[in-house]
């Protein structure tokens, strides 16, 4: 039909009603990086040591190659702000986006409001994966290897979640995260069977567990970093293909998308991103929830909009959690996975109560 | 030329056979209504044409067999409105629109301003722009069956399948998306098929009827031809009354003496 009589004045016509670019408007996308920027300074300013927000810009422009200030702060002040508080800001940061932008895709990718990396399963899979690679594995390969086994038992923990949750209930939204908590909890027997099994290292595995960004170093960002980064460009470049198979299976079959291509490349970019995230920073769950939720309400469901904001904002909050989480008890620190379901479970009532009115 | 040319098309669905042995060709430009009762295999016809099942004998489009053709190639030529499309409530209208456009982008790529042109003037013509930024969960039952018609428009396709396209609509709204359909017929040339619940309407808005029963073609003509009373009562088991007004068509009446409904 294209190129035809009938396109020119169309064409024409259409001058006037050019749709906008369906990409996120830029007051989101400012919005969002605005929240995270203020997580930020928020994380690197607050901790038992006070230090000023004057010394550590200097300290900071001290730091950069080619300018020539003097920091004001002593040696161990700038470790603190350098080699603590900096590094957990960022590998938080990198966590957040990783949960929220996964939780988003796995959302898009089966259609199902309730999926999260944490209730399908895919958090469990991942500890246990990197349970056994601290349990089993000589000790200096287990940096390189624990995001490697973390993908392979997070891939594995979805691809038996799914698999139940078809079996067992058709494609209800409730039946996937059923499955996902049957996964999990026997995922995470296995994993208690080998922590145990191997006392010497219990104490690494358990902190680990917990959820934690308190042995946080510039390490973990490293090893966290490439799989960010390339999980995150695939699932921007996926958002409009996400948005297409919102209309289902069959129409978007109909519009020209390989559905199971595109599903498989989300899936296993959004398994590997989570599987990276619990192999630092170990079980946070329902960020993937609250996110990816919050901001449909706010900017609207398309896909395109949602995972750039998810990953900005996700990052975001788990800097504020983090920030939350070490100040509530202080000097003690609550496990950063405690705040988020404080806040993440009362949240995902609602949108439980949400899928299952408009699924009636 | 013929737009479509079904051959000898079966389609198993399971243990069913939901289609037998139906051979019937669609002119270009032409409008042809799917008639018959419910199970009769009218749904299942459509999605063969768009590419969606699996059939025996052949689906042509365009002078091309559908199932050597690859996905994009026939969402470029058909473009299927479903009878119960799957409605994102959080998407806006715009983009939902613009989904429509996802035949003519290569798998990575961002649309083009033609693209962005093509779904607002899809989104003028159905007389949603207004509704542009609003969330299709927010919109009637009505405005929604625009929405998704101008996702269809916007798929530049030259031949529109509906199924079943007014059966959630009341008396007024079937009446206008039907005279709306026929009117971008008219305009661009298209070639419709669509699955009809409603005879008489069926019959006033479709050049040629196909009746199918049980999966198979039982008659095919013009209305006057194929709605008849033996016709109906035989195929849908329903006693009607048939009156060929001279303004109005075709018109099918559900008989039923007044009399007996005081008993």
């Amino acid at each position: 039909m294209s190129g035809t009589a009938e396109a020119a004045p169309g064409a024409a016509r259409a001058v006037g009603t050019r749709l906008p670019p369906p990409r996120p408007r830029v007051a989101w996308l400012l919005a969002a990086s605005g929240f995270l920027f203020g997580a930020a300074v928020l994380g690197v300013l607050v901790g038992p040591v006070h230090i000023g927000v004057g010394a550590i810009l200097r300290a900071t422009a001290s730091h950069l190659p080619f300018v020539h200030v003097s920091s004001t702060l002593s040696r161990a002040e700038d470790a603190i702000v350098f080699e603590l508080r900096l590094p957990r800001v960022v590998l938080g940061a990198l966590v957040g986006a990783m949960l929220a932008g996964c939780g988003a895709a796995f959302q898009g990718a089966f259609r199902n409001p309730l999926a999260d990396p944490y209730l399908l399963g895919t958090a469990a899979g991942a500890g246990l994966g990197a349970t056994m690679v601290v349990a089993y594995a000589p000790a200096d390969t287990r940096a390189a290897l624990v995001p490697v086994a973390a993908f392979v038992g997070a891939a594995g923990a979805v691809a038996v979640a799914y698999a139940i949750g078809r079996s067992a209930g058709g494609r209800g939204p409730v039946s996937l995260v059923l499955a996902g908590v049957v996964v999990a909890s026997f995922f995470t027997a296995l994993q208690t069977f080998v922590q145990q099994q191997n006392v010497d290292t219990v104490e690494e595995v358990y902190s680990w567990i917990l959820g934690r960004l308190t042995t946080a170093g510039w390490t973990d960002v490293l090893i966290i970093l490439p799989y960010a980064a390339a999980t995150s460009v695939v699932l921007v470049l996926c958002g409009r293909l996400l948005d297409v198979l919102a209309v289902g299976d069959e129409e978007a079959a109909s519009l020209g998308i390989d559905v199971r291509r595109i599903r498989l490349i989300v899936i296993v970019a959004a398994t590997a991103g989570t599987a990276a995230a619990v192999a630092v920073s170990g079980l946070i769950g329902f960020v993937g929830i609250i996110v990816p939720h919050t901001i449909r309400l706010l900017a609207g469901g398309s896909y395109r909009a949602l995972l750039p904001l998810s990953l900005l904002v996700g990052a975001g909050f788990i800097v504020l959690a983090d920030v939350i989480a070490r100040t509530v008890l202080a000097p003690a620190e609550l496990p950063i996975g405690v705040v988020t379901a404080f806040f993440g479970a009362p949240f995902f009532a609602l949108v439980l109560r949400r899928s299952l009115v408009t699924a009636t | 030329m013929n737009a479509v040319e079904l051959r000898s098309l079966s389609v198993r669905l399971g243990d069913a056979t939901v289609v037998r042995d139906v051979s019937a060709t669609v002119e270009e430009g032409a409008w042809v209504g799917l008639i018959g009762p419910n199970g009769a295999g009218k749904t299942t016809a459509l999605r063969a044409i768009a590419g969606l099942v699996c059939y025996a004998g052949s689906v042509a489009v365009g002078g091309e067999e559908v199932a050597r053709l690859g996905r994009t190639r026939v969402a470029r030529l058909v473009a299927l409105v479903p009878q119960e499309p799957v409605i994102p409530e959080d998407m806006h209208v715009a983009d939902y629109v613009l989904l429509g456009r996802t035949p003519h982008l290569a798998a990575f790529a961002r649309e083009s301003d033609h693209d962005l042109e093509t779904a607002g003037a899809a989104l003028e013509r159905l007389d949603l722009l207004a509704f542009a930024r609003r969330r299709l969960g927010s919109l009637s039952g009505g405005e929604r069956q625009r929405a998704v018609l101008a996702r269809a428009l916007a798929q530049e396709a030259p031949i529109l399948l509906l199924d079943e396209p007014t059966a959630a609509l009341d008396v007024g709204r079937q009446q206008q998306v039907l005279e709306l359909v026929d009117g971008l017929r008219r305009e661009r040339g298209l070639t419709v098929v669509s699955a009809m619940h409603d005879l008489t309407l069926a019959g006033q808005f479709a050049d040629h009827l196909l009746l199918l029963d049980g999966g198979r073609l039982v008659a095919a003509g013009e209305a006057a031809e194929v709605l008849t009373e033996e016709l109906v009562a035989t195929h849908y088991g329903a006693s009607v009354r048939i009156v060929a007004d001279p303004e109005l068509g075709v018109v099918v009446v559900p008989a039923r003496a007044l009399a007996e409904a005081d008993l």
